[in-house]
C-alpha cells in the first residue's frame, strides 16, 4: 500500500478529511498550525468544500465547531495547548451539552516550551471536562485516531480530544490512508434542549456525563490503541503514554523488554489494567509526556502496595520533553554520549528579520521613552516579543494573548504613566479588542501600539483577521479618531514616529498608534504565490 | 541497516529541502523513515536542526539518541559542532566551511574550522564557493547533499533522480545546474573523506 510521508500535523489534517469533516476551525499556534494549513491547501478538501478559514481566536473557533456539530455535521477544531485556555469556557461546557455531529478537538502541547510560554498538559483539561482523550504514539496512529475519532465522538455523544506534542506534530513518517468516509447530512439534534445549559437542564446533563464515565472507561479498556503485554520479569511494570511508547521501544529495538508494558493511548485510564498490573508487578514506572497525570492517578490507586516512579519520583525530570535517552536512564540503561560541544560554540538566539518593521517601531519607541524610567512597555505574543531581547530591550511583559492592553491599563490605573501596550494586528483581533473597550470605558491613560505587519507572522504568515479593519475597530470601540494615528515604520520617518509618540504621551486618554508595514517574509511569500499564479494560471 | 542523520543550520538556510530530497529517495526505496524538524520561534535566524532516520526496519523514536548519529550534515561550520554529543564514535561530520554570521559574537572562523579538523572523521567543503563556480550560489545546499551522499547508504543515482524530480518544474537548465552541484559535492567528499 502506498505510504504518504506526512508530518504528524499533516496526518491529522488528512485523517480529518478522510474522516468526513465538513469544517475545521482554528487559530494558528505552534505546534498546531499546519493541521489547518494542510486542510486549506488540500485539493481534496477544496473539492469537497470543507470550511477551513482561520478564526479570530480559539474560543470563537471552538464555538463555531460546536455549532457545526449541532447541525449534525462532523468537524474538527485545532489549537495549541495555551489556546485551550482561551477556549476553555466553551470546551468544558461542550462536554455537558454533548455533540450531535462528531467533534474532535486536536490540541498540540509543547513540552520544553520550544515556542510557548508554558508546558501545560492538555490531558488535565480532558480529565477536567471528563471526556475521552486519544493520545497517538506515532504518525499512523495520529491519522487513524482522528479519522475514527468522529465515530467515537458520535457513539459516546461527547467531543473527543486528540492530544499530541511538538515532537509528533513536527516529525514526518510514512502513513497509510484508509477509505474516505462521507460527510454527514445536516440533521438537528433529537433533543435540542441538550444545548441549553440553563441550570435545570445543565444539572440533568451533568449527571448524564457522570454516569457515562464508566462507559468511557470500558471503551478505553477495549480500545485497540491500549495494549497490555505481560512480561516475564515480575519486578517491574511500565505504563507508556502516547509518544513515550516510542522512547520505550527505542530502548528495546529487538522487542525484548522483559517487563510488563501497558501502552496507554486512550483515556480515561482503565482500572482493569491497573488491577492486573497490581497483581503482576512490584514496581511501576510511568512514562508520560508533560505533567505527571497518570503517575498521580495511579499513586492514589496503588496506595502503598506498589512503588510508583516517574516524573514525580525523580526517575524522570519533572519538566521538559522526554526522549529515548531519558527513558533509557530511568530503565537503568547506560547512555553513550558523543564528544562534548567545543567551548567556542555560542548560542544563536532567534531575532527579528533584518529590515522588519517592528525594528523601526522599537527604535522610535525607545527614543520616545528614553526620558522616563524603564519598565513601562507591556507586550504580547508574536514576532515583536523578540523586542524583549537585545538590542532593543523595549518590552517587559508577555503573558497571554491580549494581555498587553489590559496590563498597561492596570498599570496606568496604579499611576504608572506613561504606560504603553505593544500588540500585533492578529493578536489585537484575537483578544485585544475587549481590553481596549475596557480602557475606553474607564478613560484609561494609555498608548496602544498596534504593530501591524498585515499577517500572522510568527506562525508562518497566515492571513490576519484584522486585515484592513484596525482603524474602524478602534473607532467602533470608542477611541477618539484624533488619537488613532497611522504611521509607516521606516527609517526615514523616525523623527515623525518619535514626535507622534511624544504627542500621544502628552494626551490624557486612550491613544492608538498603528505602525503598518507588511512583514517582509509574508510579502516574499505573497510575491512568490502571485508569480506562480501568473506563470501557471490554471493551477 | 540504519542511517541516523542530524541536519544542522540556521533558520532560513533551507536544510529542510535537503531533508526532503533524501526523504523522497528513501521512500522510493521502500525504506522506513522518520524526520523531526524545528518549527516556530527558533526559525527566526536561530539554530535549527532536523533529525532524519532511515532504516530497512521500523523506527521507534523520532529523535536520534545521544551518541548514535551516523552523520552530522551542517550547512554552516559552527552549527556542525553544536550537535557533537549526538555523533557516534564511528560517525562522520560533513560541513560547509562558509560561516553564517548573524550574531555579533560569532567565534573566530579559523578556530571553528580547527575544531572540525579535530574530529576523527570529517569532510569540510566550501559549498558556497563551489556553487558560485557552477553558476548559482543558491545551489550550495545541493553541493552539501552531494557531499553527504557517500554516507547515506542510498545509491547516488537514486538521490540524483530525486533532484531531477524535484527541480523538473523549473526547467532542464535548473536540473542540469543542480545535477552539477550534486556531482561536485559528491566528488569532493569521495576524494576527501
Ligand atoms: S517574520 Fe515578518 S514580522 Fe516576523 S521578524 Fe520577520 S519580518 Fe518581522
Amino acid at each position: 500500500m502506498q505510504k504518504n510521508l506526512f508530518l504528524g500535523v499533516e496526518a491529522i489534517g488528512q485523517g480529518a478529511i478522510d474522516g468526513g469533516i465538513s469544517g475545521v476551525y482554528a487559530y494558528p499556534g505552534t505546534p498546531s498550525t499546519e493541521i489547518t494549513e494542510f486542510i486549506q491547501e488540500s485539493e481534496q478538501a477544496v473539492e469537497k468544500g470543507i470550511r477551513s478559514k482561520w478564526s479570530a481566536n480559539e474560543k470563537t473557533a471552538y464555538e463555531a465547531a460546536l455549532g457545526m456539530s449541532y447541525a449534525g455535521k462532523r468537524c474538527m477544531v485545532c489549537m495549541k495547548h495555551v489556546g485551550l485556555n482561551v477556549a476553555a469556557d466553551a470546551f468544558i461546557n461542550s462536554a455537558i451539552t454533548g455533540i450531535n455531529g462528531g467533534m474532535v478537538l486536536t490540541v498540540a502541547d509543547d513540552p520544553s516550551m520550544h515556542s510557548s510560554q508554558n508546558e501545560q498538559d492538555s490531558r488535565f483539561y480532558g480529565k477536567f471536562a471528563m471526556i475521552p482523550i486519544l493520545e497517538p504514539s506515532n504518525q499512523q496512529e495520529a491519522y487513524d485516531m482522528v479519522r475514527e475519532g468522529f465515530e467515537l465522538s458520535e457513539k459516546l455523544e461527547v467531543p473527543v480530544m486528540v492530544r499530541i506534542t511538538t515532537r509528533l506534530a513536527h516529525s514526518r513518517a510514512g502513513v497509510i490512508r484508509s477509505e474516505v468516509l462521507a460527510e454527514n447530512d445536516m440533521v438537528l439534534p433529537s433533543d435540542p434542549s441538550q444545548f441549553v445549559l440553563l441550570p435545570a437542564i445543565a444539572r440533568r446533563r451533568y449527571k448524564g456525563l457522570l454516569e457515562k464515565q464508566e462507559l468511557f472507561e470500558k471503551t478505553a479498556k477495549k480500545s485497540k490503541y491500549n495494549t497490555y503485554t505481560k512480561g516475564e520479569d515480575k519486578s517491574f511494570g511500565i505504563i507508556a503514554c502516547g509518544i513515550a511508547y516510542n522512547y520505550l521501544k527505542e530502548n528495546y529495538p529487538k522487542d525484548d523488554c522483559p517487563y510488563t508494558i501497558l501502552k496507554l493511548s486512550q483515556y480515561p485510564v482503565p482500572q482493569k489494567f491497573l488491577d492486573k498490573m497490581a497483581k503482576h508487578c512490584e514496581e511501576v514506572l510511568v512514562l508520560e509526556e508533560g505533567y505527571p497525570v497518570v503517575e498521580e492517578h495511579i499513586k492514589a490507586v496503588f496506595k502503598k502496595d506498589i512503588q510508583v516512579s516517574g516524573r514525580l519520583s525523580g526517575a524522570l525530570p519533572r519538566d521538559g520533553e522526554l526522549n529515548a535517552d531519558l527513558v533509557g536512564k530511568a530503565l537503568g540503561k547506560e547512555t553513550q554520549l558523543g564528544a562534548d560541544v567545543p567551548e567556542l560554540v555560542v548560542n544563536r538566539p532567534p531575532a527579528l528579520c533584518q529590515g522588519c518593521g517592528h525594528q523601526d517601531m522599537y527604535k522610535s519607541l525607545n527614543e520616545a521613552l528614553d526620558k522616563y524610567t524603564k519598565g513601562r512597555v507591556f507586550s504580547d505574543i508574536g514576532c515583536y516579543t523578540l523586542g524583549a531581547l537585545p538590542p532593543y530591550k523595549s518590552i517587559y511583559s508577555c503573558v497571554d494573548m491580549g494581555a498587553s492592553v489590559t496590563m498597561a491599563k492596570g498599570a496606568a490605573d496604579a499611576g504608572l504613566i506613561p504606560a504603553v501596550a505593544v500588540i500585533g494586528d492578529s493578536t489585537f483581533t484575537h483578544s485585544g479588542i475587549t481590553g481596549l473597550l475596557d480602557a475606553v470605558n474607564d478613560e484609561a491613560n494609555i498608548i496602544v501600539v498596534i504593530s501591524d505587519n498585515e499577517s500572522v507572522s510568527m506562525t508562518g504568515g497566515q492571513e490576519s483577521s484584522a486585515l484592513g479593519k484596525i482603524e474602524s475597530i478602534c473607532t467602533g470601540v470608542g477611541v477618539d479618531p484624533n488619537h488613532i494615528r497611522v504611521l509607516t515604520p521606516l527609517k526615514k520617518y523616525h523623527d515623525l514616529m518619535v514626535e507622534t509618540f511624544e504627542e500621544e504621551i502628552a494626551y490624557e486618554g486612550v491613544s492608538v498608534i498603528v505602525f503598518r508595514r507588511e512583514c517582509i517574509q509574508a510579502a516574499a511569500k505573497r510575491l512568490r504565490k502571485e508569480k506562480k499564479m501568473k506563470d501557471n494560471p490554471t493551477k | 541497516m540504519k542511517t541516523d542523520i542530524i541536519l544542522a543550520g540556521v533558520g532560513g538556510q533551507g536544510i529542510l529541502s535537503i531533508a526532503s530530497i533524501i526523504g523522497d529517495a528513501a521512500i522510493n526505496e521502500n525504506l522506513f523513515l522518520k524526520q523531526a524538524e524545528t518549527h516556530g520561534m527558533s526559525q527566526r535566524g536561530g539554530a535549527v536542526q532536523s533529525h532524519l532516520r532511515i532504516s530497512d526496519s521500523e523506527i521507534a523514536a523520532d529523535l536520534i539518541p545521544m551518541g548514535k548519529a551516523d552523520l552530522i550534515l551542517s550547512v554552516e561550520p559552527m552549527e556542525a559542532l553544536r550537535y557533537l554529543p549526538f555523533l557516534s564514535p564511528e560517525g562522520y561530520v560533513v560541513t560547509n566551511t562558509t560561516p553564517f554570521v548573524n550574531i555579533p559574537n560569532y567565534p573566530d572562523v579559523d578556530a571553528v574550522l580547527a575544531e572540525i579538523k579535530k574530529q576523527p572523521r570529517f569532510v569540510a567543503i566550501d559549498a558556497d564557493k563551489i556553487a558560485a563556480e557552477i553558476g548559482n550560489k543558491r545551489a550550495s545546499n545541493v553541493v552539501m547533499l552531494g557531499a553527504a551522499t557517500p554516507f547515506l547508504n542510498i545509491e547516488p543515482e537514486k538521490i540524483e533522480a530525486g533532484i531531477a524530480h524535484i527541480f523538473s518544474r523549473k526547467g532542464e537548465a535548473v536540473v542540469e545546474m543542480n545535477r552539477k552541484a550534486f556531482k561536485a559535492g559528491l566528488d569532493f567528499a569521495m576524494a576527501n573523506k
